[in-house]
């Protein structure tokens, strides 16, 4: 092969986990990582957390800055401007150019903004980049009353956690009639609801945004709901989705959809650039169930692992495994493994369950035949391993229970919640389950359920 | 509850001027009778001379009275340490006892009123501003803010606090008699626990213990949805109450030798030094049993206790630096260097404090068993040097004096010889690991800034990498920090611990070593 320029551009997840995995499978490849947002690879997901004080910036990085040295990985700190696909030239806003053998795209996505009246005022944005972030922080730091954030979604939901701990009142427009009704079924929604609503939030559902109100300087000073409301606020987070960062490659040869058209194997329409991550849209859905955006941390992160590998091995089509995700809710946890639908479908059976403190819930669904499609879980955690082998193994939902002790996940001495959802399961839907057994310990000092 | 929180703030305060006033409040009159009381046999004929110009007067302040102390006292010494006339030297430091037996101050005549007010008011504004505060801050928030704060986050509070309990180490360790007007009011406790007249050592103990109390509240209420943790506070609070205050002090109450049946060799670094041997041996079958009870919790309560549990069965609940560090050092564990550096640093020094511990403690036996005549005095110029640099310096001052500074796991990271010994069994032979949640991981990077032995826990969470390391205490925060499920302290299987080439879940188009 040997020793071609991979330039990459983003150091998100995607764009790292590919120049990383790259490094380990061949030692030859010169590479290099561009990014305009921050020198080093940092967590996104971690924003929330330096806001609230919870984390450093130097936190965020999961390597020490001698990490690229010691592998080779070059880092240049410039926007792209322009790529000419033609000669493989990169041409950097300060007019410098750099020439690549082989170009990996993995630009990101940028949040979502609808055109609405206002939106360009100081003080309104989203919440993706190192510099929303330090934006975000600026205007927040002066004195304000009350913010508005827009978009009942994961990003949403973190801004008006984040607003929260700065003490600024927030009103939180959700567009559906319940929170996150894309993903969350009725029951979660309504619990997710309750609990946001604890924590003194506004929550507005089935309201959306329709104007940006202005102060004299150009700040932003209110909002008007579809609603005719005006809400006075010194803030407003746009959290209404994210789409693929790909201004600046459209009006190119290269082939654009909403994102960089790309076939399995993350081949865009020209040959040796490829496009991984939140900014690649496949031709076809990459599995069952599957989009053709997966803006997704972790399937980000899949991208990388697998294009890596198809430089380093003959090449195959990227194939991700049994579904799952994770996030968190204030103090609520969320995590998901395999497929349970939002909305009830015929045919197939959900059993549900949920604590009678109404912060914990267990979903499970079946097909047909009983067997586990999915899980959905708030408030406790479940081991990975284990449901996506049962589920990967077509286990029967009463199967699943009987093994259910061994599929919790929550820290020693917590409330054995399995046991409330097996007699829960052997009275909904039936079946031959013996409930586990607290061991020793656990029923001596155990949290009871 | 923002009232009550300032009350609380207020009194704590308040009882720590009180605190830190004391010590100056004091004068001093020394007699004949009291050195003859104070000082051993053999010592005190040339002592009531040497202090002579002592009697009778008064002394405005502890540093009048050591002064004049040192200044009638010390040119003896040092004339005898010039002609080398070593077995005539006085090597006892009688400073703190005689100045708390001339002393008069209002800790002296009112030792309740001046307990009440000083300590009292800490623990009683301490424990009232907790209350108040916990109902403030929602769970999901317990972790907020920590970066923001001028005590957590080494700003003025931060080193100001450092400052104080750092002078506090010193002056307890190698200036105690500065600290006679503290002790004068513990007395009367002293008196009723142990029947015997009480010493900066006691103070220390009760001062402990009540640190480790009333910030364990903190941490019962900060950990209210988190059984896990608030079960390890507990049990901390209790040994250190039951094991390392109060039946040592009983024992002494029975006439039995003081011990703390849950300090193990070598943090317990004394242990097999011939004095101790010598108080067993001849302390009838009480003190058999601890001698023995000691070295089988060195040779079998160790290792076998960790291979079950790991090495969190001691040092998150069990033992005493552990206890303070868990409690009083919470609000400072994300100080702590996460740098491979730092751990390149603490493998060199934790192993290397193991290694002078244990040829310490053999040239010790050996010199024990063979009566002296192969090393002779030399064990106690090592005994003295490992007392100062490791006993006193780096387990005390740099240990806790340094929570503000670079977290509240110093000694323990880079220090501990027990720690290693335990980190040792834990890394090669144990059913104790932190599971990673398959492909859970987001790398956000919450665990490895609040763990607090510096372990960069993301590292190993983000490639699907179970936690397998010799330093882990097993305090639970990295999973209870996880926004996303992802870490569970477990005990299992040997078989598939440690995963040498872990696989992410998730991606089936390709098994990826990471």
């Amino acid at each position: 092969m040997g020793s071609r320029h991979f330039v990459i551009i983003g150091n998100g997840i995607s764009g790292i986990t590919f120049a990383r995995n790259l490094r380990k499978g061949d030692d030859k490849a010169r590479i290099t990582v561009i990014s305009g947002e921050s020198p080093y690879f940092f967590s996104r997901t971690a924003l929330m957390y330096v806001y609230m004080g919870q984390m450093k910036w130097e936190h965020t990085q999961p390597y020490e800055p001698f990490f690229w040295k010691k592998n080779r990985i070059d880092l240049i700190k410039a926007w792209v401007k322009t790529i000419t696909f033609e000669s493989k030239i990169l041409v950097f806003d300060s007019g410098e150019t750099l020439k690549y053998d082989v170009l990996v795209l993995a630009t990101g996505s940028k949040p979502a903004f609808f055109g609405w009246p206002g939106q360009d005022l100081k003080g309104v944005q989203g919440l993706y980049t190192k510099q929303d972030l330090e934006a975000m922080e600026a205007i927040t730091n002066v004195p304000m009353e009350r913010a508005v954030v827009v978009g009942g979604g994961l990003i949403g939901i973190e801004l008006a956690e984040m607003l929260t701990y700065k003490k600024i009142a927030v009103t939180f427009l959700v567009r559906e009639n319940r929170f996150w009704e894309q993903v969350l079924p009725e029951a979660e929604s309504s619990l997710v609801q309750k609990h946001i609503r604890e924590h003194e939030i506004d929550l507005r559902l089935g309201t959306e945004l329709k104007e940006i109100l202005s102060d004299a300087q150009g700040n932003v000073r209110a909002v008007i709901t579809t609603s005719g409301e005006e809400i006075p606020c010194g803030f407003v987070g746009i959290a209404t989705g994210v789409i693929p960062n790909v201004d600046f490659l459209k009006n190119t040869s290269l082939m654009i959809g909403k994102g960089v058209k790309v076939n399995s194997k993350f081949e865009s329409s020209i040959p040796d650039v490829y496009a991984i991550g939140d900014c690649a849209e496949f031709e076809q859905p990459p599995g069952p169930g599957r989009r053709n955006l997966e803006q997704v941390w972790y399937t980000g992160r899949m991208h990388g692992e697998t294009l890596a590998y198809n430089f380093c091995h003959e090449p195959v089509a990227y194939r991700p495994g049994i579904w799952f995700n994770s996030a968190k809710f204030f103090a609520i946890e969320y995590q998901t493994y395999g497929w349970v639908q939002p909305e009830p479908v015929d045919g197939l059976q959900d059993f549900y369950w949920e604590h009678q403190d109404g912060k914990v819930s267990f979903r499970m669904s079946l097909d047909q035949e009983g067997k586990i499609l999915g899980v959905l879980n708030l408030g406790f955690r479940l081991r990975h391993e284990f449901f996506d082998k049962a589920i990967r193994e077509k286990w029967s939902g009463e199967k699943v229970m009987q093994a259910l002790d061994k599929g919790m996940f929550d820290p020693e001495f917590y409330a054995p919640y399995h046991l409330g959802i097996q007699a829960a399961f052997k009275q909904q839907i039936g079946g031959d389950i013996i409930p586990s057994k607290k061991s020793f310990f656990q029923k001596i000092f155990g949290a009871s359920q | 509850m923002r009232g009550i929180q300032g009350i609380g703030l207020f009194l704590f305060l308040l009882g720590m001027l009180v605190f830190t006033i004391l010590p100056f409040l004091g004068s001093y009159r020394l007699s004949e009778a009291m050195v003859k009381n104070q000082v051993k046999e053999i010592h005190q004929e040339k002592l009531a001379e040497l202090l002579q110009p002592l009697y009778g007067q008064n002394y405005p302040s502890t540093h009048a009275f050591l002064t004049a102390y040192s200044a009638n006292f010390d040119p003896y010494n040092e004339e005898l340490k010039a002609r080398e006339a070593w077995d005539q030297v006085i090597w006892d430091d009688y400073g703190f006892a005689l100045a708390k037996a001339a002393g008069e101050g209002p800790a002296r005549s009112n030792p309740w009123t001046c307990l009440m007010l000083s300590i009292g008011l800490v623990v009683l504004g301490g424990v009232l501003f907790q209350f108040a505060s916990s109902g403030s801050k929602h769970t999901s928030l317990a972790h907020t803010g920590v970066f923001h704060s001028s005590l957590k986050n080494r700003g003025f509070l931060g080193m100001l606090t450092g400052t104080y309990l750092i002078g506090f180490y010193v002056i307890l360790y190698w200036f105690p008699a500065y600290l006679s007007p503290w002790v004068w009011m513990v007395e009367p406790i002293a008196q009723f626990l142990s029947g015997g007249p009480a010493s900066q050592w006691f103070l220390y103990g009760l001062v402990y213990t009540l640190a480790i109390a009333v910030m364990g509240i903190r941490m019962v209420l900060k950990y209210r949805d988190n059984k896990y943790q608030q079960l390890r506070t507990a049990s901390v609070v209790f040994f250190q109450t039951a094991f390392a205050f109060l039946i040592p002090e009983v024992l002494v109450l029975l006439n039995k030798p003081y011990f703390d049946f849950k300090n193990i060799w070598p943090l317990d670094y004394d242990f097999f030094y011939d004095y101790q041997i010598d108080t067993f041996i001849s302390s009838g079958g009480l003190g058999l049993f601890m001698l023995i009870w000691g070295i089988l919790l060195i040779v079998l309560g160790v290792p076998l206790f960790t291979y079950f549990y790991g090495k969190r069965w001691y040092c998150s609940w069990v033992c005493g630096c552990g206890g303070l560090a868990e409690t009083v050092g919470d609000g400072f564990r994300h100080l702590s260097d996460k740098s491979l550096k730092a751990w390149q640093w603490e493998r060199w020094m934790i192993h290397g404090v193991l290694a002078l511990a244990v040829i310490m403690t053999g040239l010790t036996i050996v010199n024990y068993f063979s009566s002296f005549s192969l090393l002779g005095q030399v064990t106690n110029q090592l005994h003295s040097f490992y007392g100062f640099a490791i006993g006193s310096a780096f387990a005390g001052v740099v240990g806790t004096g340094f929570y503000p500074l670079m977290g509240n796991r110093v000694w323990c990271r880079f220090g501990c010889p027990l720690a290693a010994y335990l980190g040792l069994v834990q890394r090669f032979k144990s059913r104790f690991r932190i599971t990673t949640n398959g492909g859970q991981c987001i790398s956000c990077g919450n665990c490895s800034t609040h763990c607090e032995m510096g372990i960069d826990v993301r590292a190993y969470a983000q490639q699907g990498q179970n936690i397998v390391r010799s330093s882990c205490v097993g305090c639970g925060v990295c999973a209870s920090v996880c926004p996303r499920g992802v870490l569970k302290l477990e005990n299992g299987p040997e078989e598939g611990r440690i995963h040498e080439f872990p696989i992410l879940i998730g991606n089936d188009s390709i098994k990826l070593r990471s």
